[in-house]
Formats: C-alpha cells, structure tokens, sequence
C-alpha cells in the first residue's frame, strides 16, 4: 500500500520512500558519503585509542594498553619532573639563614617566587591576595611594622605566629582591657582617645586632649612609647603614622581601648616546611617595606 | 453520581493523610512539602466537585464535550501555556543567578536565595519544567497526528499533565527549602522521585497506547525519538535515585550507591539526560515540525535510521567523560571519552537531515521566521553536539573541565537548540491549537528571533572567552614553577564576561517575554495589523519581457504582488 505513495520529489528529483505522516514524506537520499566515511573514521580512531591506552575491561582489571599510560603515572611523573626543576634552588635556599638571603639576590628572587606562589594558598584569605591587609591583618606593603621588617624579624613571626597559645616563642603582648577591666573609667577612655587622635593629627589640641595626655603618660606609654611611636618589643603599634590596624576613628579607637585586641596569625612553622617558611618570609620582605637592606624586585 | 463522590473521597483521602503526615513528619521541608500535597488534593477535589472547566481561557475555542472526531488537544493546551509560564520562571532564575555571580550581594544574605539553592532551581526549571512540558505536550501533539489516532487513555494523559505540575512544584520549593540529594539534574528526594515515577509510567502508557492503536502503517520517526526520550528517561531516573530514606515521614534520603560508583552512577545519568532528554526529545520535535513548517519531505530515511540507532547505542556509554582525571579507572574513562567523540556523526546525522529537509524551500529561511528560528536551532545543535565530543578529549578536558567554558557549551545547546526549537514548535502550534488564521505578530517572531540569536551569541561567546581564560589562568605556572595566579585573581578577571552574560540573559529574555505577549494574543483572537515581513515580494508571472506584439499595445498590469506569506490555516 505504502509503495503505491512513492514518487520523484519535484526539487531534489529524488525518490520519496513512499510513507507519509499528517502531510509529511520521507525521500529516499542515500547517507552523505562524507558523514559515513567521518563516522568510519571515528570508530577506527576509537578502536585504535582503545589498544594504546586503558580500555576494556576483563575480569580482574582492565586492559592496561600498548603504551602502558596511566594517569597516576603521568601525574608523577609531572610532579617529579617540577620537583627536580625546583630542587637545586630550594636546597640553596634551605643551606642559608634567613637573614642571609637577601646578601644573594639571584637566590633571594627565587625565595620571593616560590613565596609568592605559598603566599596565595595560605597567607591572602587574611591578608588579601595584594597582602593589603584589611581591618585587624596588617597591611604587608607598608614599612609600618608591628613586630619588625627586617628578614630574621618577619621570619621569626612567620615561624612562631602571633599570640599562639601555649607556645613559648610566639610574638606574645596583650594590650590591657582598660574599660572592661575597670582600670579607666568611661570619661578618661574618651579623654584618651581625643590625646590618641591629637598625636595621630586627626585633632587639634584641647583641654580634653590635654587630660589625656596625662593619662597615656601613666597607662599607655610603657608600651607605645612616651610620643605614642609604639615599640617592636612588645608589637605594640606607632600611634602617630595614620595606619591603623583596626581604624583610628572615636567609636574604634573607644571599642580598643575598652576590650583590648588580640588578633592572632598561625605559626606556619608546624604547618609548611621550613623552605616554604623562609620563601614567605623573603616575598613579604620583597613587598616594599623590608628593613635593613632594601632588595629590588620586580613587584607585581 | 456515586462515581463523582468516590472520586472525591479518594481526593479527600489522599488530603487527611498528607495533613497527618505535615503533623507527624521529621522535618520541616518535608512537613511543606505534604502540605502543598493536601492543597493539591483539595483543588483536584474541588475541581471534580464543581466540574467547572478552570481553564476555560485555555480551551476557550476548543468544544467543551469531548469530540471524538477530532484530536485530543486540551493536555497540548495546558501543556503549551505551562511551557511559556515554567520558561519564564527558569529563564529569571538564570539572569538572577548570573547576575548573583558578578554581585555576590543578590545572594541577599539568605538561605532561600543563596545561589546554592537557586542555581538547581534554574537548571530544573529550564530543563524539566520548560523543557519537560513542551516534550510531553508535543509529544501527545505530534503521537495523535502521525498515528492518526487519539490520545489512549484520556483521563491518564490529563494525570499526566497535572501530575508532572506537582512534580515541579515539589521539586522547586524543595530547592528552595535546602531538600535535596544533592545530585546534579536529580536533585528531588525519595517521595518526589517516587511521584515522578508514577507519573512517567502513565506518560509512557499513554504514549505507547497511542502507538499501539495508530492506524498508520509504520512509526514516524519523531515517535522513535520520543519513545527513546520516555523509556530511556525512565530507566536513568529509577537507576540514580535508588536511596533508602532515613525516615518514612521525613525528606532526606541516602544513595544506594557509595564514592566513585555513585559518581558514575550520577554521570551516566546526567549526560543521559542531555543524550535522551535534551538531544533525543527535541529532535523527535525536530522531526515533526521542520518538515511540517518547511512543507518539504524530510531529507533522509536511511539516515534517520541509521543515525537514530547510532545516537541511542553510543550516547548511553559517553557519561564517563564528566569524571576525567578524577578517582575513576582510566580505562572507564576512556570509554567514556572514545564512546564520545564516535557520537559526533550520529548526533550530526539529526542536524543534516533537518537543515537539508529545507532543500527546495530555502527562500523560506528569508521569509519565514519560524523557520528561521529552526536553522538557527539547528546550527546551535550542530556546534554544540560538535563541541561535545571535542570536550570529551582529555587533553581539551584538562583544559576545559570545571571552568565556565562548559556553561557555555550547555548554553549554547540549550538556548540555542532546545530553546529556539521549542519557540518555534510553539509558535507553529498556537494558531493550530487555538483554531486561529494566523500568528498575532509574525514581526514578533522576527523580534524575538533576533534578540534570542544576539542574546545566545553574547552568552557563549562571554563563557567561552571566560572559560578558557579560565582554564589557562589555573594552570599557569611561571618561569621558577609556581602558579602565577591565586583563584581569587581568576574570579576578579572574569568579572566583565559575568556581565557580559548577563547582558546576554536579558536579551534572551526579553525576545521570550514578546512571545509570551504574541502566544497570548493569538491565544485571545487578536491579529496584529502590520506591514508583511517580506516587503518586496516577488511574482514569478510578472518577471519575464513582454512578448514582441504585445509591446504595441498598453502592456497588461502585471498580477499584484504577492500577499503576505500568511501561516497556513490550521489544517484541522
């Protein structure tokens, strides 16, 4: 019944099957020679692929393939291959002190790249990924130190962190709650922060300041210093530069005071390799603002 | 009568019991979700009670009792209206969600609209409500009229329909909520999963049931396809979401599948739901629709056997490709990368056979934008079904996997090929449906052809630039061995192509917003008036040169110029 139907189509002049559907027919075209020949060639491209690599598999594993790859093995062998490029430097690295690095610049800019890279998987989620810091993370850029810039200062910060506890050689200071604990009374907290924002040239001198001064003189001055210009020692910051770690403003400055502040930072010397350690503490160095002997580098 | 009050009953006890299960369950979500149960169950018993036709808007043109001397069409109504409200909904949910990507803040701060929970709500929405609804709506269009019968089992096809809206619901308001499996495209917990099945089942029976009574000779080809898409669907989505429940009367539910199997497990799913759902199904629309708004036969038998067997035999084994260099053994992985790159033919074997069904009808491609829209969905098909096999390789899929380039590649075919298809299937349907002369607007068409074109070249062009970006910021290493860039810096470089997609979502959806105006007037009646959008016709009888004696006299007035190419009437 359904040959009965077939004709010559009018444009294509080719035959029609001789079905139809709701209006529609089918021609009768052969399969484009190229689409079957394509075809062809990706079963045998997919056959071939299957001899040369793992493919089929048997009853306890699978076919392991002509050219014995697998992707353990080309991963290994990448790592391996990374890991020889990189030794003869990280063994020089690791044979000189850190203070040390910055007398051999070739070797000190290798410290900073392989710092940088260990930088942005473990240091930016605080510090940022330009180590710019943020509010209670030091910015990195500046020559504003809390601890010390120059490579034995940020080194022992990196190896030991900041207020690790129960660790005896971590930077350790703890700034007195003196709202909290008492030690002030709320109108001698505000006369304080109006002395604090006087130094920092944030406010004219006034009668307020001037009781403030007083009072930092008795409270505040054992560690930041009598002009307020901080003390590594104790990492106790320059009240005067206009950097602030938390902010300088009234409501910051009264919060600090009042309940204190003591952000923490890991000792990343349980946590990475002392290579990795000295090559941190080298691309922080490189940053801008370390001490000593200043190093150029090319800064990103 | 005693008919009437079982059914309501039935509907009354299905209500009580899923209100005792909202008083007794485990969780929150799950207490919802028997809630939205026991509304439904009302409405259907409402709905049976006043045996008022609620959607009198939908089938307004339609007769009210059921003439068996015509097709069955209200489950394609339904169906055709669902299609343009789900895609609204999705298409929304995918320009919030790119726009939550270059602004984190639109995550709002809540649970609710994080991106986590959002994003899933996108993906199903397009994929199974957008998509699903015009699958199964065509699917009983195109069945009826290529068997020349009418839909089996009437009431089952409208539990079909009904049934599938609930599944949606359930499914999206659990995103929402947190529930989830947290597989990727099969993301509905147990009793969802559960629902859907039965749902499917009576889908397949009313499809089959229809193939069983054609009285057509032979099976067309979209009903292969379609049949594929049903029985296929059904077999990936028992297989992947085989889970124990932790609790009869709470949400969450445990795979039955652990590490690496799951993952295989989950990936033969989904790249089977783009193979038998996305690929599969809409070219069975493909097969129906072209050669019907083409007025030409389709180019190729022989291919379309040939390339049908091919594609369901070698798209079943290609999952593997999504786990490369993961903890899957390389010789499964391998499979699935060969399995692949042998699908690019018969994947293409669909694409030749409805770009050449237009030969002898080319100049339609000017004139028509219907079939305008179909090549371009048919070109969207060919890139992305080239583009599939070519990320499969391992070398390209080193480059290539978890970054934005695959979004691309999944937006190129699903803007592209299923969205262009389904607006054009649409577009044919509604005068049909609706018994209207014409289109409200075929300027419309063209508006909403350019838009969507403009908004799918931004897309992809943004994701691919993006993601192979990307891809090589990742892997940068510098000249000492270490990466070069953090993965913040890479989020930050990618920022202007976010907003370039963006941009590119926004166009798309303002060309669906036109059709959604354009299917409702058609829909209400209307008929634009405007200029016809070939204005300079063309009439074969009066482009020729007069002949010798003729010229003497005052020559004839040529015929008038064509009238607009109108949509043919609907046949029916």
């Amino acid at each position: 019944m359904a040959d009965d139907k077939k004709r010559i189509d009018h444009p294509t002049g080719t035959e029609t099957v001789g079905h139809e559907w709701d209006g529609i027919e089918e021609l009768n075209t052969p399969l484009p020679r190229w689409w079957l020949w394509t075809f062809y060639i990706t079963i045998a491209w997919g056959l071939a692929y299957t001899i040369f690599y793992p493919a089929w598999p048997m009853i306890r594993s699978a076919t392991a393939g002509t050219l014995g790859w697998s992707s353990q093995g080309q991963l290994e062998g990448e790592l391996k291959a990374a890991e020889a490029q990189r030794a003869p430097v990280l063994r020089a690295i690791a044979a000189t002190p850190a203070e040390h690095l910055t007398g051999n610049p070739q070797l000190f800019q290798a410290a900073v790249e392989g710092g940088r890279a260990a930088f942005r998987v473990n240091c930016v989620q605080c510090h940022g990924s330009g180590a710019t810091g943020s509010k209670g993370y030091p910015n990195l850029n500046d020559d504003d130190w809390l601890w010390g810039g120059d490579m034995g200062a940020i080194h022992h910060t990196l190896v030991d962190g900041v207020r690790n506890p129960d660790h005896e050689a971590t930077r350790m200071s703890l700034m007195p709650a003196f709202g909290r604990d008492g030690i002030l009374q709320p109108d001698q907290i505000q006369s304080l922060v109006a002395y604090v924002r006087t130094i920092s040239h944030q406010r004219k001198p006034d009668a307020m300041a001037l009781q403030g001064r007083d009072l930092f003189a008795a409270n505040c001055a054992a560690c930041h210093g009598p002009d307020g210009k901080g003390n590594r020692q104790f990492g106790a910051p320059n009240l005067t530069d206009g950097i602030w770690l938390y902010g300088g403003d009234e409501a910051t400055l009264t919060e600090t005071i009042t309940n204190s502040r003591a952000g923490v930072m890991p000792r990343w010397g349980e946590k990475l390799d002392p290579v990795t350690v000295k090559m941190l503490a080298a691309y922080v160095y490189s940053l801008g603002g370390g001490e000593a002997k200043k190093v150029q580098t090319a800064s990103r | 009568m005693e008919q009437l009050v079982l059914k309501s009953g039935g509907w009354l006890l299905v209500a009580v019991i899923a209100v005792i299960a909202v008083a007794a369950s485990a969780d929150f979500g799950f207490s919802v979700h028997m809630a939205i149960v026991a509304i439904a169950a009302l409405l259907a018993m409402t709905a049976g009670l006043q045996k008022a036709n609620y959607f009198a808007f939908a089938t307004a043109a339609a007769p009210r009792k059921a003439d068996h001397s015509r097709y069955d069409d209200d489950p394609v109504r339904w169906g055709v209206i669902a299609t343009l409200f789900w895609g609204a909904a999705g298409f929304l949910a995918g320009l919030y969600i790119a726009l939550q990507l270059a602004y984190p803040a639109l995550n709002l701060g809540l649970e609710y609209t994080s991106f986590g929970r959002l994003r899933p709500l996108h993906t199903s929405a397009v994929i199974f409500a957008f998509g699903g609804n015009a699958l199964i709506a065509t699917s009983f269009y195109v069945v009826q009229r290529t068997c020349r019968a009418r839909l089996a089992f009437p009431t089952l096809a409208r539990f079909v329909f009904w049934g599938y809206q609930l599944f949606i619901v359930l499914a999206a308001t659990g995103y929402l909520l947190g529930i989830t499996e947290g597989r990727e495209y099969a993301e509905p917990e147990w009793y969802v999963d559960l629902w859907l099945t039965v749902v499917w089942v009576a889908y397949a029976a009313v499809f089959v049931g229809t193939i069983v009574k054609r009285r057509e000779p032979h099976i067309y080809v979209a009903n292969w396809f379609y049949l594929s898409f049903i029985l296929t669907i059904a077999m990936l989505h028992l297989v992947n979401n085989l889970s124990m429940p932790v609790s009869l009367l709470g949400s969450k539910s445990y795979s039955a599948f652990a590490g690496v199997q799951d993952a295989l497990t989950q990936w033969w799913y989904g790249h089977n739901a783009v193979g038998f759902f996305l690929t599969a199904g809409f070219l069975a629309m493909m097969y129906y629709f072209v050669p019907k708004q083409a007025e030409r036969p389709v180019y190729s038998y022989r291919l379309s056997i040939i390339h049908f067997w091919s594609l369901i035999f070698l798209y079943i084994w290609a999952g593997p490709h999504h786990l490369h260099y993961t903890a899957l053994p390389d010789w499964a992985q391998t499979l699935g990368m060969v399995f692949s790159v042998m699908l690019w033919m018969p994947s293409w074997g669909g694409m030749i056979n409805g770009l050449m069904t237009l030969n002898g009808a080319w100049d339609k491609v000017r004139t028509d934008p219907i079939i305008r829209m179909m090549v371009m969905a048919l070109a969207f098909y060919g890139m992305a079904t080239f583009e599939g096999p070519m990320l499969s390789v391992k070398a390209v899929n080193s480059l290539s996997h978890y970054t934005d380039w695959t979004i691309g590649h999944v937006h190129a075919g699903a803007l592209g090929w299923n969205g262009m298809i389904t607006f054009a299937a649409i577009y044919y349907l509604a005068p049909r449906l609706w018994n209207r002369q014409r289109l409200y607007s075929l300027r419309m068409v063209n508006w909403h052809f350019w838009l969507a074109t403009l908004g799918i070249v931004l897309y992809a062009a943004a994701m691919w630039t993006a993601g192979i970006m990307q891809g090589l910021m990742w892997r940068e290493y510098g000249a000492d061995g270490y990466l070069v860039y953090s993965f913040a810096e890479v989020v930050q470089a990618m920022h202007p192509m976010y907003l370039i997609r963006a941009a590119g979502g926004l166009l798309y959806l303002a060309g669906f917003l036109i059709m959604i105006w354009n299917i409702a007037q058609t829909i209400r009646g209307n008929l634009r008036q405007e200029k016809p959008l070939s204005d300079a016709p063309f009439n074969p009888d009066a482009d020729r040169p007069l002949p010798a004696q003729a010229a003497e006299q005052p020559a004839p007035l040529p015929v008038p110029a064509n009238e607009p190419v109108a949509q043919p009437i609907a046949a029916e």
